[in-house]
C-alpha cells in the first residue's frame, strides 16, 4: 500500500527520530510511506479567525501535492498521512474549512493560480496512528518480535491529535488510541490524569518557565502513576516534555528526569529494528538507560 | 417589574455593540450564548498565568468592554481547544482568544520580537515552536 506521507519541517531537524523511527517502522508493517515530492511549511496553526485566508494556502498546496502524486500513480489514494500533531491538525483543519466554504474555497483557487492544477478538495489528511487502527492492531502485534514486556509506558495526546471536536483522532475525553498501541505492542501502559493537558505548546520559546510548570506537572503526575517512559506523538510535545526539564530541575530540584519517546521509536523497538532505526540516542534525556534496565534493548 | 429590578439592566452603549459585533464576526462564535458556567476556566491549563479567566473574558465581550483587548489572557491562551470540549453551550473559546489577538495585532503589533532569539536558542528550538509563535504573537 503506497499512502503519500507530509514528514513537516520539524521531522527533518529537531525531530529526526520521529522521521527515522516512522520509516522503519511502517515500512517493517508493510506500509509503503510516499513523501511528497514538494512540501511546503504547513503553517503549523491552523487560521482561526474567520476572515483568514491567506494561511490556508500553505496547507492546502500540499493537498494539491498529493492529489498530483495519485494523478502521477506515485501513491493509491487521495490521502496523507501526517506523524507531528501540529501539521495533522493544520492540514486536516484548512481541508475542512476549504471543503464546507465555497466563497473561501473560490478565494483560496484565485489565490493559487500559479499551480499547474486545481485542488479539488477530496484529499483525505490522517495521522499514523488511525492508519495503524484502521489496518487493525493485530497487524502490528503480529509483527512484534520483541514485546516490550514489563516497560510501563504512559502516553501522552496533548491538545492538538484530539482537539478541536471533528478533528481529534480519538475521544477527546478518553482517548485509548495509543493505549491500543502500547498494547499490541506488549508494554504496560499507565493510565494517567494529565494525557490531554496542554504542555505550554509554543510559549517554550518566550515564556520557557511557564512550559517548566506545565511540564514538572504532567510528568510528576505521570512518575505517580508509575512510568518509567512518556510515549508522545508530537515533536513539540517531546521537546517540552523532554529537553525542557532542564528547566524543570531548575526550578523544581527535587524532580526526577524520565525519558519521553516517540510512539514510532517504541515500534520499531518491538519490532525488533536496528538501533540506527529506533533512533533512541537521539532524545533528551537519554531513553536507553531505563530500556536497557527494563529489558527491551 | 420593579423598578429596582429595572435599574440592573445593562444598557451597552453603541460603541461596545460595535466591538461586541466585531468580535462575533471575526470569530464566528455566538457569544451570547456564554451562561457563565466557568467550565472554561476550570479545564485551561495556563490560568495561572492570566489576569482574567476566560470565562471572564468572554463576559468582557459580550459586553462589549474593549478592556478585553489589554488583557494579558489573550496572549497567555496557548489555543488548546481544552475550553471548546468543555463548553456546554457550543463556543469555541480558542476563536474568540484569536479575535481579540487579531484586533490588536492588526494594528502592527509584535508581541514579541524574532531579533531577541540568539542563534543557538534558534537551532535548538523545534520549528512548530518558532513558527506558531510568531503565527500567534506578531503582526
Amino acid at each position: 500500500m503506497k499512502i503519500a506521507y507530509y514528514p513537516g519541517c520539524t521531522l527533518k531537524t529537531t525531530a529526526k527520530e520521529f522521521d527515522i523511527s516512522t520509516k522503519a517502522s511502517t515500512k517493517a508493517l508493510g506500509i509503503d510511506l510516499v513523501e511528497l515530492p514538494r512540501w511546503n511549511c504547513c503553517g503549523t496553526v491552523h487560521a482561526l479567525a474567520k476572515d483568514d485566508v491567506m494561511h490556508h494556502l500553505a496547507p492546502l498546496r500540499n493537498l494539491l501535492r498529493v492529489e498530483e502524486m495519485k494523478q502521477e500513480g506515485l501513491v493509491d489514494e487521495k490521502r496523507v498521512v501526517a506523524l507531528c500533531a501540529m501539521c495533522y491538525n493544520t492540514l486536516k483543519r484548512s481541508n475542512q474549512a476549504f471543503n464546507a466554504d465555497p466563497d473561501k474555497a473560490g478565494k483560496v483557487r484565485e489565490s493559487m493560480d500559479n499551480e499547474a492544477n486545481v485542488y479539488s478538495g477530496q484529499v483525505e489528511v490522517e495521522h499514523l496512528l488511525e492508519t495503524l487502527r484502521t489496518q487493525g492492531w493485530d497487524k502490528v502485534q503480529a509483527r512484534v518480535t520483541k514485546p516490550l514486556k514489563g516497560l510501563k509506558v504512559a502516553p501522552y495526546y496533548g491538545c492538538l491529535l484530539l482537539r478541536p471536536r471533528g478533528i481529534g483522532i480519538d475521544n477527546a475525553d478518553n482517548p485509548t488510541i495509543m493505549e491500543d498501541l502500547l498494547h499490541a505492542l506488549g508494554a504496560d501502559v499507565i493510565d494517567f490524569s494529565y494525557k490531554q493537558k496542554c504542555c505550554g505548546s509554543y510559549h517554550t520559546v518566550y515564556m520557557k518557565e511557564v512550559v517548566a510548570d506545565l511540564s514538572n506537572r504532567i510528568l510528576t503526575q505521570a512518575q505517580a502513576a508509575g512510568a518509567d517512559i512518556v510515549a508522545t506523538a508530537c515533536p513539540l510535545c517531546e521537546y517540552n516534555l523532554g529537553n525542557r526539564q532542564t528547566e524543570v530541575v531548575k526550578k523544581y530540584p527535587h524532580f526526577n528526569s524520565i525519558p519521553i519517546v516517540y510512539f514510532t521509536q517504541l515500534m520499531a523497538l518491538a519490532f525488533g529494528l536496528s538501533e540506527d532505526e529506533t533512533a533512541l540516542g537521539m532524545n533528551k534525556p537519554d531513553p536507553r538507560p531505563i530500556l536497557k534496565e527494563k529489558g527491551p534493548i | 417589574m420593579s423598578s429596582e429590578i429595572q435599574g440592573l439592566v445593562l444598557h451597552p452603549s453603541p460603541g461596545n455593540k460595535v466591538f461586541r459585533d466585531r468580535v462575533k464576526e471575526l470569530s464566528g462564535e455566538k457569544v451570547e450564548l456564554c451562561f457563565q458556567c466557568g467550565a472554561c476556566s476550570s479545564g485551561c491549563p495556563m490560568t495561572q498565568e492570566m489576569d482574567y479567566l476566560p470565562s471572564k473574558v468572554i463576559r468582557m465581550v459580550q459586553l462589549g468592554l474593549e478592556e478585553a483587548l489589554e488583557s494579558k489572557t489573550i496572549w497567555v491562551c496557548t489555543s488548546c481547544f481544552n475550553c471548546e470540549v468543555r463548553c456546554p453551550r457550543g463556543i469555541d473559546i480558542a476563536n474568540v482568544m484569536e479575535a481579540l489577538r487579531q484586533l490588536v495585532l492588526r494594528k502592527k503589533y509584535d508581541r514579541v520580537v524574532l531579533n531577541e532569539l540568539t542563534d543557538e536558542q534558534i537551532k535548538e528550538l523545534p520549528q512548530v515552536a518558532i513558527i506558531s509563535s510568531l503565527r500567534k504573537l506578531t503582526a
